[in-house]
């Protein structure tokens, strides 16, 4: 149990997706104009994640893996596939995106016009496929710690995207200096509160 | 294979434009030089911003970033440019990212066999070249309505304007971080502290959030020279 606290605290303060490694940086600075589409796009890539990493992890474990394939007979038993891990890892991400996307446009047809273009991007959102490659190279010991540390990493995604949005929801009424309106600032905000998550750094759990 | 192609952009150009085009005409030089300034994807486009950030602690990791990256897009760029009247519109996204993803595999394995130790330091990013939006989004705004060999002045282009930023991020990290260039030592050692001198390394510049500064920077110089860029 506490191996799990551990990993979700982890994975939403020290090894936050956005602030420690630039994940999902595309969509984080071309969606986070406003407080509610932020809070939008952030719930569809928690959901996300915590459904692919956990699917990607059977995966990884059961097909990809050097000597995974021991489960079909013998013969398979020195089979490594991991070289085919980026494709099949992209493909479960890309069907999941599209599953999210009907889901949203069936329950809430006001945030699917709110994210438009920004809902299929999240297949290409590296947080997303960062998630799968941290945890195969992490090697989470069971489907649980995967799991957990997918659901972390979205609400450490989640967190990052809203708190930017409501600073430059406060930002737009400042005196920036003119070349560094906009995607200027937003950069070195993010620089200064990426230095803030840093002091989650020492802390041992 | 390169026979092939070259028959493909002739005929494509014979097609598309009459009377012929040259090859290096004054719009696909453009193509080519855009990307450096006017319409960089990183400072103006903002794309491809992850792995930018990520890899530049050092010089080298971001070269061997760069050249890969030149590697995917030009090929993807030209491998969706030949496929682009015979996908179907609905079923693109899926057939881009088949297209990027083999590609990658391809550079992390040859980058595995003959760099390791490069590979090991680039990790996932190397995978995650497969989600850099720069990728994704010239295949969308620009192989999916180009002849191939314009396609491929946009990826060599768009890649190297992108690149050029990872450099530049690279090379003030790791002077002011570690004092090295590609692990040559640039600032004497007699300067250091230790050595009785009055310099020591800002370790600082190798922590993450320094890059998103440094790029914040490289907009505001670039801006304030270009001043049509200026948002309000």
């Amino acid at each position: 149990m506490q191996e799990l606290v551990n990993i979700f605290a982890k994975s939403i303060f020290v090894d936050n997706m956005v602030f420690a490694y630039f994940l999902g940086m595309c969509s984080y600075l071309a969606v986070s104009k406003k407080v509610s589409t932020a809070v939008g796009l952030g719930i569809a890539v928690i959901f996300v994640l915590t459904v692919t990493v956990p699917t990607n992890y059977l995966l990884q474990n059961f097909v990809l893996q050097e000597g995974a394939l021991a489960w079909i007979g013998p013969r398979f038993a020195d089979v490594d596939l991991s070289f085919l891990s980026f494709i099949l890892f992209i493909a479960v991400i890309a069907s999941m995106v599209q599953l999210v996307e009907m889901l949203v446009e069936k329950f809430s047809p006001a945030l699917y016009g709110a994210l438009g273009i920004f809902l299929p991007l999240i297949a290409v959102n590296c947080a997303i496929l960062g998630g799968s490659l941290f945890m195969q190279e992490r090697n989470y010991a069971n489907i649980t710690e995967a799991t957990v540390f997918g659901f972390g990493s979205g609400i450490g995604w989640f967190l990052a995207i809203v708190a930017i949005a409501a600073i430059r929801e406060k930002i737009q009424y400042s005196n920036v200096p003119a070349p560094l309106k906009g995607l200027g600032i937003t950069f070195i905000v993010t620089g200064l509160m990426g230095i803030g998550f840093m002091s989650f750094m020492g802390i041992k759990l | 294979m390169a026979e092939v192609l070259e028959k493909d952009v002739q005929k494509e150009e014979l097609i598309d434009k009459v009377p012929k085009e040259p090859l290096f005409s004054k719009k696909n030089r453009k193509l080519l030089s855009d990307p450096f300034n006017d319409d960089n994807p990183i400072t103006v486009q903002v794309l491809g911003i992850c792995s930018a950030l990520a890899i530049t602690v050092k010089l080298q990791p971001a070269i061997v970033m760069t050249l890969s990256v030149i590697f995917v897009m030009a090929a993807g760029n030209v491998i969706i440019s030949l496929l682009r009247n015979f996908v179907p519109n609905r079923i693109r996204i899926i057939v881009q990212l088949v297209v990027v993803a083999s590609l990658v595999v391809l550079v992390d394995q040859v980058l595995k066999a003959f760099v390791y130790d490069v590979s090991k330091e680039l990790a996932v990013f190397v995978g995650l070249i497969i989600t850099n939006c720069i990728i994704m989004g010239r295949l969308e705004a620009f192989a999916l309505g180009n002849t191939p060999w314009r396609s491929f002045l946009d990826g060599i282009g768009n890649a190297w304007g992108y690149g050029i930023i990872l450099i530049v991020v690279a090379f003030f990290r790791e002077l002011f971080g570690s004092g090295q260039l590609m692990g040559f030592q640039i600032i004497p050692e007699s300067w250091y502290l230790a050595n009785g001198g009055f310099y020591s390394d800002n370790g600082f510049m190798l922590l993450p959030p320094m890059a998103l500064i440094t790029v914040g920077i490289i907009i505001w110089v670039q801006r304030s020279r270009n001043t049509k860029l200026i948002e309000d």
